[in-house]
């Protein structure tokens, strides 16, 4: 499964889990007006962490906050690239 | 004599007559707005606020503005004002009421969780100030009860009094810029009553938040009302940051408190709001507020544990921040609290330090409190409720680092050795989503843990509880 795709799959399931009604999930869709709150935001990370393996935000302190789910999407396809030798 | 926060005799009316040459006082609400110069000679309570007189007042208000209009009314009414927050829950309600000694209820709806309370007098009120001829008088020293949250979920009440409230405030001198204000905690906790407290005595505007808003509305809204000290926890700013409409402010102060405000937000903010000063607030419901720190680092210089402040002394004792302050609150209300303060005074905020050189930082909290966005979790209430499922043995939780709220709940569940040993991947996976269901059921959202793992034994100290901080 693609990043992506696993992204949007679990933003779909916590959503369902949290009762918080989802806006369609488009590459422009800015991450505030997604239907999810902090709470919902702080368990995704969480699970993507455990479909993932890894959890950009915390490796990188200073990470730029993301806005749209593109930006979102390519912080996690960033921290999976392998690092070159 | 103009009123001034040392007259511990001053009520928030005193304030509103002390401001009323400030222009443009108004107080913004997510759904109205209301000029403070207006309520000085007005009223929301439609003519009942004499019928207040001297009660004990559960504020029970789902509006942020209305209560605080109620509260600048009642102030010196009421015997005792009870502030209430909607995340309260309703079967927590009697338990107030009681240890309170609530006798009238002032809300902005009928509700029935109210009505079951058996509480006969019930005032209705609105954010719509109608003038009145006369303002009832104010004999009393009102006592402010804040709810805080207890180990066992029901909230404790901690009792202060204006001038606790008001301490660490200082009203701005004469030729200073004006102030507009904005909060994203809500009014009826600790961090935001400080802020609404700001605006009353020093006759500044504010724009209050309301938790069903999307913060893009908020920062909208911020930015059309020109905004210039705002304030919220660490996770309300995290958040903030990932609108787009972050960058459409332009404070002067950003001020942080409730959660322990690490480098990468300070940072952070630093980079979207270069003009602002940034500010981080030690404070707590119980204590009072200990210190601000303004150097833009994370943590606090050690020689704040050496020097009065303000007012206010800080120490280290059993590894625990220890604060003494005219700040502090009174007294827990209700039977099996103990005092809040020592022998001596100070108050033990149970926030563990770790000294580096001459930095002071903050290393979680010595019972285990786990602060969700700035709400606590008690890990003994999520355990007491994972324990009740008949496949459990044992069960810790414990916080894990998070990049938006600062922590999340998990757990780690022993299970009985029926299913330890020989159960299957089936039924563990069937265990965890009735776990799951038990704590979505029994607690809110937020103390529910994100994560659950079977783990075959959890350490114990030689006290024999649970090792929390293995």
């Amino acid at each position: 499964m693609s990043i992506k795709l696993t992204i949007t799959t679990e933003m779909e399931k916590v959503a369902k889990e949290y009762n918080r009604t989802l806006a369609p999930l488009t590459d422009d869709l800015i991450l505030v007006d997604s239907g999810l709150d902090s709470l919902a935001f702080a368990v995704l990370v969480v699970r993507l962490e455990g479909e993932l393996g890894v959890d950009p935000f915390s490796v990188a302190e200073d990470a730029a906050f993301p806005v749209t789910l593109r930006d979102f999407v390519a912080v996690y396809e960033n921290a999976a690239k392998p690092v070159a030798a | 004599m103009p009123p001034s926060p040392s007259q511990r005799n001053a009520t928030l009316s005193d304030w509103l007559r002390q401001n009323q040459s400030s222009p443009n006082w108004t107080f913004w609400g997510a759904h109205a707005s209301a000029s403070l110069n207006m309520l000085a000679v007005g009223s929301v309570f439609a003519g009942r606020i004499a019928e207040l007189a001297g009660r004990s007042v559960l504020l029970a208000t789902a509006d942020q503005l209305t209560a605080a209009l109620a509260l600048i009314e009642l102030d010196g009414v009421a015997r005792r004002l009870t502030l209430c927050a909607p995340d309260v829950a309703p079967e927590h309600l009697p338990a107030v009421v009681a240890d309170a000694e609530v006798d009238a209820i002032v809300s902005d709806r009928a509700a029935p969780e109210h009505e079951r309370l058996g509480v006969d007098l019930r005032a209705i009120c609105s954010p719509e100030i109608q003038p009145t001829e006369t303002q009832p008088s104010r004999p009393y020293r009102t006592e402010w009860i804040l709810l805080t949250s207890g180990t066992t979920g029901a909230p404790k009440a901690v009792m202060h009094s204006l001038a606790s409230l008001t301490a660490a405030i200082k009203t701005r001198g004469i030729g200073e810029p004006a102030i507009i204000w904005a909060t994203f905690y809500d009014i009826r906790r600790y961090g935001g009553l400080q802020i609404f407290l700001r605006a009353v005595l020093g006759g500044a505007p504010l724009v209050l938040s309301d938790s069903k808003e999307p913060v893009g509305q908020f920062l909208a809204r911020l930015a059309a009302h020109g905004v210039t000290h705002i304030t919220g926890t660490p996770s309300h700013w995290r958040r903030a940051l990932w609108s787009p409409a972050a960058g459409s402010i332009t404070p002067r102060y950003v001020r942080m408190s409730g959660e322990v405000a690490d480098q990468a937000i300070i940072d952070n903010l630093r980079a979207v709001y270069p003009h602002a000063k940034i500010g981080h607030a030690y404070a707590s419901t119980e204590a009072g507020v200990g210190f601000h720190v303004d150097d833009e680092r994370e943590g606090f210089p050690a020689n704040f544990l050496r020097e009065t402040r303000d007012g206010v002394e800080i120490k280290i004792e059993g590894g625990s921040l220890c604060v003494r302050s005219p700040g502090a609150a009174a007294r827990y209300l209700g039977k099996g609290h103990g005092a809040i303060a020592a022998d001596d005074g100070f108050v033990n905020t149970g926030d563990v330090i770790i000294m580096r050189g001459e930095r002071c930082f903050f290393g979680g909290r010595a019972g285990g409190v786990i602060n969700v966005g700035g709400s606590k979790v008690h890990p003994e209430e999520v355990e007491a409720v994972i324990n009740r499922h008949p496949d459990v043995r044992l069960s810790l939780v414990r916080p894990k680092k998070n990049p938006i709220t600062g922590s999340v709940v998990i757990a780690e569940v022993v299970l009985a050795d029926s299913l330890a040993g020989n159960g299957t991947d089936a039924r563990k996976s069937e265990v965890k989503g009735e776990i799951l269901a038990l704590c979505r059921e029994n607690l809110t959202q937020f103390k529910v843990p994100v994560a659950i793992s079977f783990v075959p034994s959890l350490a114990m100290t030689n006290s024999g509880k649970l090792a929390r901080h293995a």
